[in-house]
């Protein structure tokens, strides 16, 4: 069930989408493409499940060039991110309809509906219309239904873009579970990087067209390959035109060896962890991350002159 | 208190302009025909004539609707979902007959299919398409044809395609889909569509009045029976058969109300 993208261009009149893109994606892991609006992502998503046609490159499905194949043959599951919910009919017949199009036997479509229902937490609404759900709701509906056909990948869309923060929270933690039990490999869109940290086991992190890089969320942040993904993943200072993470400043009282000088501007407390915002002499904003203790120790205060030392740093070659 | 006069004022002035615009002259064609009880209306409506005229106005309408409504649901999805050359140019050509004078349809047919025209051959065939029906179909169609198109764009480009995109990712071909997604989408849309066209079709006088050549008992409509009896000073067999028309008419708003399902909250 791996998925493998070789060499895929794709143009929209002037505008390049995606420029020579290469991308392989294991069997059941759970990918991120993650990037800024405009990067590609949500059209290379498209071009995997046969909704665009690539103008070069390959497509190929767990070991079967797809890239001819129009998208009901491709045995995906495609998820909205405006649930695309089929308004005229109710959340059982919704979730029936992949399988339906696949005159599978009544009794077995009812008997998966019911099972889906059941994954998702539906239970109480099957006969409910679409209009009659929330929106996190809706959602659980659209993953049902992209699931029922039992689908060999399965592809979201900025799957949770349309929701609160809180119902995006609840059903992100509910599709790592739900990838837990399924097990299907499943690829889905985010502009917002802590999402895709938080729900991926891979991430291929994209910008202009092209896939800057692709790891584990721990190597993209230790590792960036690129001053694009040192600054779109996780969050970077840059002091004196070297990248650094705010948990490798350190602050002290007195001048050190390649100490810089800055003003303490706010100091935010977050749960063990203490973020400091400075301005250096030079004027660039710095956010530094201490724990409390060491906080305690600094007897940090706002209006503060303290000295910023990076315990490692990074440049970038362009 | 000015609000309640103001909202008033406003319900006066739209109920007397509906009732001096629309309900009054349908009222006194009512009472006109029935003036004399029913025996005479009944009468009116007999004569061989006169049936024969409502007959054929039936007749074209059961063709030209159903035409028109495939063509208007097709020609709504090629505006909507692609983009082929020269789609501007249909765009815009769907709205001709609502511009066109019905008259000036009638008489581009009769250039068409006339001794001269481009089609003028058909009748050295046997196809007699001028003064019969086909001529009076086609014109009928030609007057009808933007409404389906006209209702359903707007629908069409507000329910966006992805949808479609889902079922087709879940495995419905473009048939399916169609069916089963878009066409129920669109069903009111196509319903307003299918009334308005129904209504333009059982009055339509101007386009088949040139090409008919109104014979009577043959290729006689019952708009133009209605003139031709109200020029042989029967007023009360032209409003007979008025109220016929009428009647049709309220019949197919009442079928398609009485047809629509419970509306699920949408």
């Amino acid at each position: 069930m791996s998925i493998l993208v070789r060499n895929v261009s794709k143009r929209f009149g002037d505008f390049t989408a995606l420029e020579n893109v290469s991308l392989e994606v294991e069997g059941g892991s759970l990918t991120a493409l993650l990037g800024p609006s405009g990067s590609g992502k949500s059209t290379l998503l498209r071009i995997i499940a046969g909704l665009e046609w690539p103008d070069a490159g390959e497509i190929v499905i767990s070991g079967e060039d797809a890239t001819a194949l129009r998208p009901q043959r491709r045995n995906v599951g495609f998820v909205f991110q405006h649930y695309a919910a089929f308004k005229h009919m109710t959340v059982r017949e919704n979730i029936a309809f992949g399988l339906k199009v696949r005159k599978r036997p009544k009794a077995e479509i009812r008997r998966r509906v019911d099972e889906l229902l059941a994954l998702v937490q539906l239970e109480a609404f099957g006969h409910r219309y679409p209009a009659q759900l929330s929106g996190g709701q809706r959602q659980r509906m659209a993953l049902a239904r992209a699931l029922a056909p039992e689908p060999k990948v399965l592809l979201l869309d900025e799957p949770f873009g349309a929701l609160d923060a809180r119902v995006r929270a609840e059903l992100r933690e509910w599709l790592r579970r739900l990838h837990d039990e399924v097990h299907v490999t499943t690829i889905f869109v985010t502009h917002d990087q802590a999402e895709a940290m938080d729900v991926a086991n891979q991430i291929a992190v994209m910008n202009h067209a092209r896939i800057e890089q692709v790891g584990t969320p721990t190597e993209l942040y230790d590792e960036p390959a690129t001053e694009f993904v040192m600054s779109f993943v996780g969050e970077a200072n840059l002091l004196g035109g070297k990248w650094v993470r705010p948990h490798e400043l350190d602050l002290g009282h007195a001048p050190a060896e390649a100490s810089v000088e800055a003003l303490v501007e706010r100091i935010t407390l977050y749960g063990f962890d203490a973020r400091v915002e400075l301005t250096t002499s030079g004027g660039e904003p710095l956010t530094v991350q201490l724990t409390r203790e060491r906080l305690r120790e600094l007897e940090l205060e706002q209006g503060q002159i303290v000295w910023v030392r990076a315990e490692s740093d990074r440049v970038f070659v362009a | 208190m000015s609000r309640l006069l103001a909202r008033i004022g406003l319900r006066s002035i739209m109920l007397f302009y509906l009732a001096a615009i629309l309900v009054g002259p349908l009222a006194i064609v009512f009472w006109r025909t029935f003036e004399d009880g029913l025996g005479p209306a009944w009468a009116a409506l007999t004569t061989p004539e006169t049936i024969n005229a409502l007959k054929l106005t039936l007749i074209i309408t059961v063709i030209a609707v159903p035409v028109n409504t495939v063509f208007g649901i097709v020609c709504a999805l090629a505006i909507v979902r692609r983009r082929f050359p020269g789609k501007g140019l249909l765009n815009a050509f769907i709205d001709l007959p609502l511009a066109l004078s019905p008259v000036v349809v009638g008489l581009s047919l009769f250039l068409l299919y006339g001794q001269a025209g481009w089609f003028g051959w058909l009748s050295d065939y046997g196809v007699q398409v001028l003064f019969a029906l086909p001529s009076m179909v086609i014109a009928t169609i030609f007057v009808s044809l933007p409404f389906v198109a006209r209702e359903v764009v707007p629908t069409l480009r507000e329910i966006g395609d992805e949808q479609e995109q889902a079922a087709r990712t879940l495995g419905a071909g473009g048939w399916q889909t169609f069916w089963r997604i878009t066409l129920p989408s669109i069903r009111w849309a196509v319903t307003y569509g299918v009334i308005l066209t129904t209504a333009r079709c059982l009055g339509e006088y101007g386009a088949v009045a040139v090409v008919s050549g109104r014979l009577q008992g043959q290729t006689e409509t019952a708009t133009l029976r209605v003139q031709e009896r109200y020029e042989a000073f029967d007023l009360a067999g032209a409003y007979a058969i008025s109220i016929m028309l009428a009647l049709f008419a309220i019949l197919v708003l009442v079928a398609m109300t009485v047809l629509r399902p419970r509306e699920e909250a949408a």
